[in-house]
């Protein structure tokens, strides 16, 4: 029959392009998260820096100098309205700093001994438990922050000193944020740190070192930029943390570089903002944007100097 | 150098039997070995200390939620008493938001995975996507929020206009017969679902990507010696060998959005309602209210952990309570999914052996 021939034909034939369009669809699912970067980007700036139509853009309204540099963040509508980002970069930098402060250790601590001195049965158990540690929301550790850090174990510690701790505290926000990202820390780490060839170790092992003398002088200076990779990731996403520091911390906007006083972070100002009622052109409403593009270039300047270490650090040893 | 505690004791031995007698020598290498022992301990300490915050941390948490522990939590909605207070609401709000969360990202996610693991070439675009994934998985969930507030609910408040305005076209005129029982709301569910799509996308797709990675080469190549096309080798090789892997880690990063907060309250989500989706406050309901099902989705919503942030910064202590058993269900529902996980990986691996 004739129609033997046709049938093989036209399915190679429909196959190829279904082949095709098999390929461009899949392609799109890819793209999308190119588009999905530059609507943020898109979004940010038309509302911050410069809108196009009826709308003014948050800089249109406030000059960047006064923003940058201002010390007073009081974002209502009319004259009384301060916008300078100096108390919100304050409570930000302090949550992070004191999250590093905690989790630099822990994590380091944690990679140095899962990959040094721990069994692999005893790895085996450790590396889910601190997965389930990340694993829990960020809601919880703000809670955990408010209701039982400040008052069951900062109360009493800072009462013995007599010195005042308000029930919104960056310390406690920033010791959950440290919680919170020390297995980030210590994962990413310990990946690095095993990737440091095992004749590094028999090598310093066969001139009398000890196991410390291993970790400390020989494995860790060799991973030493993969982790300031993972310190810098860690740094930034305690930057962008936002349920636990805004349960914990506070709503007052205040530039102090005291950790026993609550202090609002650029992320906990977006929550606070976003719960009022306010219109949705107005100056209140438009200062989240302007916030949000000074979140979204410090998390990201961070996190490309971190994957260029990264990606720096690979190339050595291949 | 597997086992702990044990710092290189022949060396040890070795060294300091003959040189006995140089004292100085011998306090050097003590003093070495002590600072090791010292070291592991320290390092120890802090590895097991951040386990017990998991402990303390949840035994806090149920200390904390006497009070209000009870069955009828789950049955019942919000309330301004706190003995009544309940989370059913943001249960079904959490239901539906993960469930069109994974509808969105699942395909989308995979689908990316194979393009970049299978499909791509090294080209520039290509890197650019690559390099572009590794940065937005860093981006904070709440900028994503900003996304979605000025995207997503401005584009729900156009067609609010659409359906249920004056204004609407006449090529509506059709649906809006039938839709005007359905009013649409500009917080809706797939509002909040498409912003959590966009928050667990890039750690759904390095998932996926991981497990693809996993599958041996042999598979693809073999596949295609008899002469199978690309899709072929991959829809009928390449992604029933990484199913196991792929569907744990998309169950996992998918679940992420169920502890997501921030996105949410940028959007607008409410934060104290006793409104329930579509009013299905059962699942008997998804069945017997097909008309109620086709409205959940456009309606508003909360969410249980938004729920759990209303909770605690109430001022009345009694609601702390309330949170923490909020947090209790919270919890429970987190790891009843990661135990769902484990067993498809379990049931799913059980027919691959290479």
């Amino acid at each position: 029959m004739m129609t033997q021939a046709r049938p093989s034909w036209a399915s190679r034939h429909i196959s190829r392009r279904h082949e095709k369009l098999i390929q461009a669809a899949l392609f799109l699912c890819a793209a999308l998260s190119v588009l999905t970067t530059a609507a943020i980007i898109l979004v940010l700036l038309t509302n911050a820096v410069y809108a196009p139509g009826v709308k003014t853009a948050f800089f249109e309204r406030v000059s960047l100098w006064e923003f940058l540099t201002g010390m007073h963040w009081k974002p209502v509508d009319g004259d009384a309205g301060r916008f300078g980002i100096i108390p919100l970069l304050c409570g930000t930098l302090m949550v992070a700093v004191i999250a590093s402060l905690v989790s630099v250790p822990a994590g380091l601590g944690a990679a140095i001994y899962m990959s040094e001195y721990a069994a692999p049965r005893e790895r085996e158990f450790l590396k889910p438990m601190l997965e389930i540690l990340a694993g829990i929301p960020s809601v919880v550790y703000g809670f955990f922050a408010l209701k039982f850090i400040t008052p069951w174990i900062l109360k009493p510690v800072f009462s013995l000193f007599e010195m005042n701790l308000q029930i919104f505290n960056t310390l406690s926000a920033g010791i959950v944020v440290g919680i919170m990202v020390t297995p980030l820390i210590a994962s990413l780490s310990e990946d690095v740190i095993r990737s440091v060839p095992r004749s590094l170790r028999e090598a310093a092992y066969a001139l009398g070192s000890t196991r410390f003398d291993v970790s400390v002088r020989v494995v860790v200076p060799a991973a030493l930029s993969g982790i300031l990779a993972a310190f810098l990731l860690a740094f930034s996403r305690a930057v962008g943390e936002t349920m636990a520091v805004t349960i914990a911390g506070g709503q007052q906007a205040i530039a102090t570089l005291n950790p026993l006083q609550g202090a609002q972070t650029m992320t906990g100002f977006m929550v606070h903002a976003s719960t009022g009622d306010s219109a949705a052109d107005s100056i209140s409403r438009m200062s989240i944007y302007a916030v949000g593009i000074t979140l979204f270039a410090i998390t990201l300047t961070i996190n490309v100097i971190s994957g260029w270490i990264l990606r720096r650090y690979r190339e050595v040893y291949q | 150098m597997s086992s702990a505690g044990s710092d290189t004791p022949t060396s040890h031995r070795l060294i300091s039997a003959p040189v006995s007698f140089v004292s100085g020598a011998d306090r050097s290498i003590r003093r070495r070995l002590f600072l090791s022992r010292v070291f592991s301990w320290i390092c120890r300490f802090v590895t097991y200390a951040s386990l017990a915050v998991l402990i303390v941390l949840l035994t806090a948490i149920i200390w904390s939620s006497f009070g209000r522990l009870a069955f009828d939590f789950v049955y019942s909605t919000n309330s301004s008493n706190p003995k009544n207070a309940g989370m059913l609401a943001g249960l079904w709000g959490s239901f539906w938001l993960v469930l069109f969360t994974a509808l969105f990202s699942i395909p989308v996610g995979v689908g990316s995975a194979v393009y970049l693991e299978e499909i791509a070439k090294d080209s520039f675009f290509v890197r650019l996507i690559k390099t572009n994934l590794s940065n937005l998985a860093g981006v904070p969930s709440i900028v994503y929020g900003i996304l979605g507030y000025t995207v997503f609910r401005s584009a729900a408040a156009v067609l609010k206009v659409w359906f249920d305005g004056q204004h609407a076209f006449n090529i509506m005129g059709l649906f809006r017969l039938r839709l005007h029982k359905l009013p649409i709301y500009e917080d809706n569910i797939l509002v909040g679902a498409l912003t959590l799509t966009l928050v667990v996308l890039p750690t759904v797709i390095a998932s996926a990507q991981e497990s693809l990675r996993s599958v041996p080469s042999s598979l693809r190549v073999a596949s295609l010696a008899l002469g199978a096309t690309r899709w072929q080798t991959i829809w009928r090789q390449v992604i029933p060998a990484a199913l196991p892997g792929i569907s744990t880690g998309v169950i996992l990063s998918t679940s992420r959005a169920i502890g997501e907060a921030a996105p949410l309250i940028m959007l607008g989500a409410l934060t104290i309602t006793t409104m329930v989706p579509g009013n299905i406050d059962s699942p008997v309901k998804l069945i017997t209210r097909p008309m109620q099902v086709l409205h959940a989705p456009l309606d508003q919503f909360t969410a249980m952990p938004i729920e759990i942030y209303d909770w605690s910064r109430q001022t009345d202590s009694q609601f702390t309570a309330v949170a923490a058993t909020g947090i209790i269900v919270l919890l429970i529902v987190l790891l009843s999914i990661n135990a769902v996980a484990m067993i498809v990986r379990h049931y799913a691996s059980r027919r691959l052996k290479w």
